[in-house]
Protein backbone atom coordinates (compact mmCIF):
# COMPACT_ATOMS: atom_id res chain seq x y z
CA UNK A 1 0.00 0.00 0.00
CA UNK A 2 1.07 3.48 -0.67
CA UNK A 3 2.26 5.98 1.44
CA UNK A 4 -0.93 8.65 2.98
CA UNK A 5 -1.50 11.51 1.10
CA UNK A 6 -1.91 14.03 4.28
CA UNK A 7 -2.73 16.93 2.37
CA UNK A 8 -5.91 15.26 0.71
CA UNK A 9 -6.37 13.76 3.53
CA UNK A 10 -6.89 16.66 6.55
CA UNK A 11 -8.42 18.30 3.84
CA UNK A 12 -11.04 16.37 3.82
CA UNK A 13 -11.35 15.64 7.26
CA UNK A 14 -11.46 18.73 8.15
CA UNK A 15 -14.38 19.81 5.83
CA UNK A 16 -16.35 16.92 7.11
CA UNK A 17 -15.95 18.51 10.59
CA UNK A 18 -16.97 21.59 9.24
CA UNK A 19 -14.15 23.89 8.18
CA UNK A 20 -14.78 24.77 4.82
CA UNK A 21 -11.85 26.76 4.16
CA UNK A 22 -8.84 24.58 3.46
CA UNK A 23 -5.80 25.15 4.70
CA UNK A 24 -2.98 26.50 1.88
CA UNK A 25 -0.15 24.09 2.56
CA UNK A 26 3.66 25.71 1.93
CA UNK A 27 4.94 24.94 -1.81
CA UNK A 28 7.83 26.56 -3.54
CA UNK A 29 9.05 25.62 -7.09
CA UNK A 30 12.79 25.87 -6.47
CA UNK A 31 14.95 24.34 -3.94
CA UNK A 32 17.63 25.23 -2.50
CA UNK A 33 20.57 23.16 -1.78
CA UNK A 34 24.05 22.46 0.00
CA UNK A 35 26.64 19.76 -1.05
CA UNK A 36 28.27 18.81 2.00
CA UNK A 37 32.07 19.53 1.40
CA UNK A 38 34.14 17.06 4.39
CA UNK A 39 33.75 14.00 5.28
CA UNK A 40 30.84 13.08 7.79
CA UNK A 41 33.87 11.84 10.08
CA UNK A 42 34.69 15.11 10.69
CA UNK A 43 30.91 16.40 10.65
CA UNK A 44 29.59 18.20 13.94
CA UNK A 45 25.71 17.33 13.51
CA UNK A 46 22.53 19.38 14.86
CA UNK A 47 19.67 18.09 15.56
CA UNK A 48 16.66 20.32 14.62
CA UNK A 49 12.84 19.32 15.85
CA UNK A 50 9.57 20.89 15.54
CA UNK A 51 8.26 18.05 17.67
CA UNK A 52 7.26 20.14 20.95
CA UNK A 53 10.48 18.61 22.45
CA UNK A 54 10.80 19.15 26.14
CA UNK A 55 12.98 18.59 29.03
CA UNK A 56 11.43 17.56 32.37
CA UNK A 57 11.82 19.78 35.25
CA UNK A 58 13.87 21.77 33.10
CA UNK A 59 11.55 24.65 31.65
CA UNK A 60 13.39 26.06 27.81
CA UNK A 61 10.66 28.53 27.57
CA UNK A 62 12.15 31.41 25.82
CA UNK A 63 8.60 33.17 25.20
CA UNK A 64 5.67 33.03 27.13
CA UNK A 65 3.42 33.18 24.06
CA UNK A 66 4.97 30.21 21.59
CA UNK A 67 2.17 27.49 22.83
CA UNK A 68 -0.04 29.74 20.93
CA UNK A 69 0.94 28.79 17.40
CA UNK A 70 3.10 31.73 17.29
CA UNK A 71 6.42 29.87 16.42
CA UNK A 72 9.53 30.47 18.38
CA UNK A 73 13.28 28.66 18.64
CA UNK A 74 14.53 27.25 22.15
CA UNK A 75 17.49 25.33 22.91
CA UNK A 76 17.71 21.87 24.14
CA UNK A 77 20.82 20.39 26.06
CA UNK A 78 21.92 18.15 23.60
CA UNK A 79 23.68 15.76 26.71
CA UNK A 80 19.81 15.77 28.33
CA UNK A 81 19.76 11.68 29.45
CA UNK A 82 16.84 10.82 27.23
CA UNK A 83 14.78 9.55 30.23
CA UNK A 84 14.07 13.35 30.69
CA UNK A 85 13.26 14.10 27.07
CA UNK A 86 9.91 13.84 25.98
CA UNK A 87 7.95 15.18 23.68
CA UNK A 88 4.11 17.75 24.56
CA UNK A 89 2.65 17.13 21.28
CA UNK A 90 -0.85 15.99 20.27
CA UNK A 91 -0.13 16.35 16.66
CA UNK A 92 1.00 12.39 16.32
CA UNK A 93 -1.17 9.33 15.24
CA UNK A 94 -1.56 8.06 18.87
CA UNK A 95 -4.27 5.43 17.56
CA UNK A 96 -1.32 3.25 15.99
CA UNK A 97 2.10 4.65 17.76
CA UNK A 98 3.35 5.98 21.21
CA UNK A 99 5.69 8.80 21.77
CA UNK A 100 7.15 7.26 24.51
CA UNK A 101 10.22 6.02 22.85
CA UNK A 102 11.86 9.77 22.18
CA UNK A 103 14.54 8.25 19.59
CA UNK A 104 11.41 7.15 17.58
CA UNK A 105 11.28 11.36 16.83
CA UNK A 106 14.03 12.81 18.71
CA UNK A 107 17.49 10.50 18.06
CA UNK A 108 19.62 12.02 20.41
CA UNK A 109 21.02 8.95 21.92
CA UNK A 110 21.17 7.24 18.07
CA UNK A 111 23.35 10.56 17.48
CA UNK A 112 25.54 9.93 20.79
CA UNK A 113 26.01 6.53 19.50
CA UNK A 114 27.46 7.87 16.03
CA UNK A 115 29.54 9.77 17.34
CA UNK A 116 31.10 7.14 19.73
CA UNK A 117 31.23 4.63 16.42
CA UNK A 118 33.39 7.58 14.78
CA UNK A 119 30.62 7.83 12.19
CA UNK A 120 30.66 11.38 13.01
CA UNK A 121 32.78 13.97 14.46
CA UNK A 122 30.25 15.06 17.02
CA UNK A 123 27.51 16.78 18.00
CA UNK A 124 26.37 20.31 18.86
CA UNK A 125 26.14 21.52 22.83
CA UNK A 126 22.84 22.44 22.21
CA UNK A 127 19.55 20.87 19.69
CA UNK A 128 17.07 23.34 18.63
CA UNK A 129 13.24 23.23 18.77
CA UNK A 130 11.18 25.15 16.70
CA UNK A 131 7.45 25.87 17.53
CA UNK A 132 4.79 25.70 14.47
CA UNK A 133 3.15 29.35 13.27
CA UNK A 134 0.30 29.69 11.55
CA UNK A 135 2.00 32.43 9.65
CA UNK A 136 4.25 30.71 7.53
CA UNK A 137 6.11 34.22 7.24
CA UNK A 138 6.92 33.97 10.96
CA UNK A 139 8.86 30.58 10.57
CA UNK A 140 10.81 32.00 7.70
CA UNK A 141 11.68 35.34 8.55
CA UNK A 142 12.09 35.16 12.18
CA UNK A 143 12.65 31.18 13.49
CA UNK A 144 14.68 30.19 10.03
CA UNK A 145 17.21 33.07 10.87
CA UNK A 146 17.40 32.45 14.53
CA UNK A 147 18.49 28.77 14.16
CA UNK A 148 20.75 29.39 11.51
CA UNK A 149 22.63 31.97 13.90
CA UNK A 150 22.43 29.15 16.88
CA UNK A 151 23.57 26.37 14.67
CA UNK A 152 26.75 28.62 13.37
CA UNK A 153 27.25 30.07 17.36
CA UNK A 154 27.68 26.24 18.16
CA UNK A 155 29.75 25.21 15.08
CA UNK A 156 27.21 22.67 13.07
CA UNK A 157 28.23 21.71 9.63
CA UNK A 158 24.89 19.16 9.13
CA UNK A 159 21.68 19.32 10.44
CA UNK A 160 19.05 16.48 10.93
CA UNK A 161 15.52 17.58 10.56
CA UNK A 162 13.00 15.89 12.61
CA UNK A 163 9.10 16.46 12.85
CA UNK A 164 7.01 14.48 14.97
CA UNK B 1 2.27 21.55 10.33
CA UNK B 2 5.38 20.46 11.99
CA UNK B 3 6.59 18.88 8.88
CA UNK B 4 5.69 22.34 7.37
CA UNK B 5 7.74 24.25 9.86
CA UNK B 6 11.11 21.96 9.56
CA UNK B 7 10.72 22.31 6.00
CA UNK B 8 10.75 25.67 6.04
CA UNK B 9 13.57 25.79 8.41
CA UNK B 10 15.29 23.02 6.10
CA UNK B 11 15.43 25.34 3.27
CA UNK B 12 16.30 28.57 5.30
CA UNK B 13 19.43 26.25 5.98
CA UNK B 14 19.54 24.96 2.63
CA UNK B 15 19.75 28.77 1.48
CA UNK B 16 22.68 29.91 3.97
CA UNK B 17 25.20 27.19 3.55
CA UNK B 18 24.44 23.95 6.18
CA UNK B 19 23.38 20.26 4.08
CA UNK B 20 20.40 19.21 5.95
CA UNK B 21 18.01 15.70 6.07
CA UNK B 22 14.39 15.76 7.09
CA UNK B 23 13.64 12.50 8.39
CA UNK B 24 9.52 12.26 7.84
CA UNK B 25 6.67 10.48 7.90
CA UNK B 26 4.72 12.84 6.02
CA UNK B 27 6.17 12.38 2.57
CA UNK B 28 3.55 14.59 0.73
CA UNK B 29 3.98 17.95 2.58
CA UNK B 30 7.72 17.76 2.66
CA UNK B 31 7.68 17.41 -0.99
CA UNK B 32 4.43 20.14 -1.41
CA UNK B 33 7.20 22.58 0.35
CA UNK B 34 10.20 21.27 -1.42
CA UNK B 35 13.42 20.29 0.51
CA UNK B 36 17.24 18.95 -0.39
CA UNK B 37 17.32 15.72 1.16
CA UNK B 38 14.13 13.50 2.42
CA UNK B 39 14.84 10.19 4.37
CA UNK B 40 10.87 9.16 4.14
CA UNK B 41 10.07 6.54 6.61
CA UNK B 42 6.51 5.11 5.56
CA UNK B 43 5.34 4.95 9.60
CA UNK B 44 2.50 6.23 11.70
CA UNK B 45 2.52 10.87 12.05
CA UNK B 46 5.12 10.29 15.47
CA UNK B 47 7.40 8.06 14.51
CA UNK B 48 9.68 9.50 11.65
CA UNK B 49 12.96 8.09 12.82
CA UNK B 50 11.76 4.53 13.07
CA UNK B 51 9.75 2.39 15.34
CA UNK B 52 9.70 3.10 18.94
CA UNK B 53 11.79 0.98 21.28
CA UNK B 54 13.80 -0.84 17.82
CA UNK B 55 17.10 0.68 18.11
CA UNK B 56 18.46 -1.42 15.50
CA UNK B 57 15.81 -0.03 13.20
CA UNK B 58 16.55 3.56 14.32
CA UNK B 59 20.37 3.18 14.11
CA UNK B 60 19.46 1.86 10.66
CA UNK B 61 17.34 4.72 9.55
CA UNK B 62 20.11 7.32 10.97
CA UNK B 63 22.53 5.90 8.74
CA UNK B 64 20.70 6.21 5.62
CA UNK B 65 19.84 9.63 6.60
CA UNK B 66 23.92 10.02 6.96
CA UNK B 67 24.50 8.53 3.75
CA UNK B 68 22.47 11.02 1.94
CA UNK B 69 23.80 13.53 3.36
CA UNK B 70 27.13 12.04 1.40
CA UNK B 71 25.60 11.14 -1.73
CA UNK B 72 23.32 13.47 -2.17
CA UNK B 73 23.99 16.11 -5.71
CA UNK B 74 20.57 17.56 -6.31
CA UNK B 75 17.65 18.84 -4.20
CA UNK B 76 14.84 17.19 -3.91
CA UNK B 77 16.54 14.07 -3.07
CA UNK B 78 14.02 11.07 -1.70
CA UNK B 79 15.27 7.71 -0.65
CA UNK B 80 12.39 5.40 0.56
CA UNK B 81 13.53 3.84 3.83
CA UNK B 82 13.06 -0.32 3.14
CA UNK B 83 10.77 -0.29 6.24
CA UNK B 84 7.28 -1.87 7.07
CA UNK B 85 5.35 -0.89 10.12
CA UNK B 86 5.31 -3.97 12.12
CA UNK B 87 1.84 -3.65 13.10
CA UNK B 88 0.26 -4.04 9.90
CA UNK B 89 -0.76 -1.35 7.35
CA UNK B 90 -4.29 -0.59 8.55
CA UNK B 91 -3.09 3.10 9.96
CA UNK B 92 -2.79 4.42 6.00
CA UNK B 93 -6.77 3.71 5.76
CA UNK B 94 -7.59 4.79 9.07
CA UNK B 95 -5.96 8.04 10.20
CA UNK B 96 -7.79 11.27 9.74
CA UNK B 97 -11.27 9.08 9.69
CA UNK B 98 -14.08 9.45 11.88
CA UNK B 99 -13.23 6.12 13.35
CA UNK B 100 -10.28 7.86 14.40
CA UNK B 101 -10.64 11.26 15.39
CA UNK B 102 -7.35 13.29 14.99
CA UNK B 103 -8.19 15.16 18.54
CA UNK B 104 -10.63 14.18 21.08
CA UNK B 105 -11.07 14.90 24.60
CA UNK B 106 -8.49 16.51 26.21
CA UNK B 107 -6.06 17.11 23.43
CA UNK B 108 -9.11 18.76 21.26
CA UNK B 109 -9.72 21.32 24.48
CA UNK B 110 -5.93 22.11 24.77
CA UNK B 111 -5.97 22.65 20.87
CA UNK B 112 -8.84 24.82 21.27
CA UNK B 113 -7.45 26.66 23.68
CA UNK B 114 -3.82 27.22 21.86
CA UNK B 115 -6.29 28.47 19.03
CA UNK B 116 -8.10 30.95 21.37
CA UNK B 117 -4.54 32.60 22.51
CA UNK B 118 -3.39 32.48 19.01
CA UNK B 119 -6.74 34.36 18.52
CA UNK B 120 -6.35 37.41 21.27
CA UNK B 121 -2.30 37.73 20.74
CA UNK B 122 -3.64 38.28 17.43
CA UNK B 123 -6.04 40.82 18.37
CA UNK B 124 -3.75 42.62 20.46
CA UNK B 125 -1.34 42.51 17.60
CA UNK B 126 1.56 40.40 19.52
CA UNK B 127 1.50 38.10 16.39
Amino acid sequence: MTYVRYIDKTREYYQSQGYDKPYKWAHFDDVPFSQLTKPLTECRVALVSTGEVVVKGLDLSEDENQMGNVGGVYSIPADTPEERLFSASHSYDKHATTLEDVNAFFPAARLREAVAAGRIAGITEQFIGVYNAYSQRRTLERDAPEVLSRLREDGADIAVMVPV
Amino acid sequence: MCHQTVSLVSRYLEENGIPTVVMAAARDIVEHCGVARMLHLDFPLGSPCGEPFNITQQTEALEMAFYMLETADAPRTTTEAPFVWSDGQEWKELVFTEARPWKSGEDEQDWLRKKELYKSLKAEGKV
